[in-house]
């Protein structure tokens, strides 16, 4: 085929592509994407900008509705837990499902059976996740109970109970539900290795720990980052769990973002507040979604 | 691709490395099964057993009791009508808008894939980055949208919801797929005069079983697993089985009872543990179509 021939069938085919019913069926989906997710998205921001309570009122107050929230002590408590569960659990979730990825992708048997323990708690709410761990940490009923059942009388697990530490069982929950995802991705990533590099530097005696550790998972860098963006964007959208295994509690201990956010919003007809604290969230999202929008635009520059 | 399949060796013997492997993953394998274990043991114990034992004992007289109890009699409240009830709205819910996002999302895949202008690539943006937005953002204008064209507080309204916020992963999906069938085939279709919708149901259709089946899984579990949107969009009367769920354990007075609460909660996880186990591969490959590309 002549180089003239192929653009005109390729200008035709897009041509042709825009059909008017392609048009049709394409417009009326982009007017509703526009409105449900953009045009509320700056309706929330509005909002935000407002002393509304009860109901929403367009009179502007400036950020004085996000001062107030900074100066709230729940606030500040359910902002400073999306970070420490944030760090906690991407990083724990990340080497955790690199090591589960690495340990199935060296030749085990009952490969798949592995596989499928590790992934079927993805397909649970994290409502379900939320109830099952809150009912396993629970120190009267769980584990704590079990292993003093055994004879240790002063094992002490009652993380769940301690306004300190409660956060951390939301991450021990989360990595139980989010580790085999990491898992899936790091191995595909793995399989795609070419078989080359391993023999290559098999040959030159490198030891197998370091060959991952300084040749293979250096090459998976874009896997990790999509790793890393998802876990952060299921950080910030982290609602459920808190909701079924904690309430945010003890006290407010372990209260999020999302759940002050619908708290605010749903219950204490605080609209203008709880906007501000979900333009908070918004933020934060685009925060973790930055380096990776980042590297993607780089690459089609 | 793993080392020792590189090297080619398989050592005779006893080899350490490889048990401590198995141990690992052994373990792991606990971690990841033990919970949804215990749940089910302990769902079929009597009261007295649990209060006084152990949740590593298996229950010494099993009974579905607790079963029966959580489905047809557990209470949120006041109101004992077990979580049957929102088991029937999450499958009304589901049902129609697994249907309409799969089938809105096939569509709008298609037209993406096939209009090659700068347009497209700009709407195929602005969904995928819907794909992350928290519902937060989004809720109490929606509210006030819903409000005012009558759908708040109903049926149809979070059908309507599940397919709008359902479609950059559905769109996605099935862009990709049909992006990467060969023109020709389109193309030849055209020149016979076929429309667009005829060459979407009659050629394109038929050859998209597994994509199908991708999307059904993943859009499945999802709208199963729905909570925010079930309990601020749907009203009091479709309530879905997840924010049932949460009403029964978490709003409870009086002595709990911890094995009829479980049984509930396993209810609630059945089906898509059902979806999962039938359908291995292609939730796997949904979720990671979903992670990889999104």
């Amino acid at each position: 085929m002549t180089i003239p021939a192929r653009v005109g069938s390729i200008l035709r085919f897009e041509w042709l592509g825009a059909t008017p019913t392609v048009r049709l069926i394409l417009a009326p989906v982009m007017i509703a994407v526009f409105i449900a997710y953009y045009a509320t998205i700056l309706w929330t921001l509005a909002i935000s900008f407002t002393s509304s309570s009860l109901l929403p009122q367009y009179d502007f107050v400036g950020v004085a509705q996000y001062t107030r929230l900074f100066g709230f002590l729940r606030w500040k408590v359910a902002f400073t837990n999306m970070f420490v569960f944030g760090i906690a659990f991407i990083f724990l979730t990340l080497i955790i499902g690199t090591i589960l990825a690495i340990a199935i992708d060296s030749r085990v048997h009952a490969e798949s059976a592995f596989r499928t323990v590790m992934l079927y708690p993805l397909s649970l709410s994290f409502i379900v996740v939320g109830l099952v761990w809150q009912w396993i940490l629970d120190p009267g009923l769980g584990l704590q109970a079990a292993v003093r059942d055994l004879g240790f009388d002063s094992f002490t697990f009652d993380w769940i109970a301690r306004r300190d530490r409660v956060v951390y069982t939301l991450v021990i929950a989360a990595i139980w539900h989010s580790s085999g995802l990491i898992m899936a991705i790091m191995l595909a990533g793995l399989r795609g290795i070419d078989r080359e590099i391993w023999r290559a530097a098999k040959v030159e005696g490198i030891p197998t720990r370091r060959i991952y550790i300084s040749i293979v998972l250096p090459m998976l860098r874009p896997m990790i980052l999509t790793c890393v963006t998802l876990l952060a964007v299921a950080v910030v959208k982290n609602y459920e769990l808190v909701v079924a295994m904690t309430r945010g509690g003890p006290g407010n201990s372990s209260d999020m973002p999302s759940r002050f956010v619908v708290e605010n919003l749903f219950e204490r007809s605080n609209i203008g507040l709880g906007s501000a604290a979900a333009v908070v969230m918004l933020v934060s999202i685009l925060a973790a979604l930055a380096p990776y929008l980042y590297l993607e635009l780089r690459k089609r520059a | 691709m793993s080392f020792s399949q590189v090297s080619g060796e398989q050592k005779t013997g006893v080899d350490i490395g490889r048990i401590g492997l198995y141990a690992f993953l052994v373990i792991a394998a606990l971690y990841f099964v033990l919970p949804l274990a215990i749940m089910v043991s302990t769902s079929l114990k009597p009261m007295e057993e649990i209060t006084s034992g152990s949740i590593f004992k298996l229950p010494s007289a099993p009974t579905f009791y607790a079963w029966q109890k959580a489905w047809s009699s557990a209470c949120t409240g006041q109101n004992c009508t077990g979580i049957r009830v929102g088991f029937w709205n999450s499958v009304r819910i589901l049902l129609p808008s697994l249907f309409t996002s799969v089938l809105l999302g096939a569509i709008v895949g298609f037209a993406l894939a096939q209009w090659r202008v700068r347009g497209a690539g700009l709407l195929m943006g602005m969904l995928l980055l819907g794909a992350f937005i928290p519902m937060q953002v989004i809720l109490y204008p929606l509210v006030k949208i819903f409000a005012f064209i009558g759908l708040y507080n109903t049926l149809p309204g979070i059908w309507v919801v599940h397919t709008i916020y359902g479609l950059p992963i559905m769109a996605l999906i099935f862009r990709n797929f049909f992006a990467g069938l060969p023109e020709e085939l389109i193309k030849a279709a055209r020149i016979d005069g076929a429309g667009f919708f005829r060459i979407f149901f009659q050629i394109m259709l038929p050859m998209s079983r597994n994509v199908l089946i991708v999307a059904l899984v993943l859009q499945g579990t999802g709208i199963w697993s729905d909570y925010l949107l079930g309990l601020i969009i749907g009203g009091a009367e479709n309530q879905p089985m997840t924010v049932q769920l949460n009403n029964i354990v978490n709003s409870q007075f009086g002595e709990v009872e911890y094995n009829v609460n479980m049984a509930a909660t396993l209810l609630t996880a059945l089906p898509p543990l059902i979806l999962y186990f039938a359908s291995g591969r292609y939730f796997v490959s949904g979720i990671t179509a979903g992670a990889v590309k999104g």
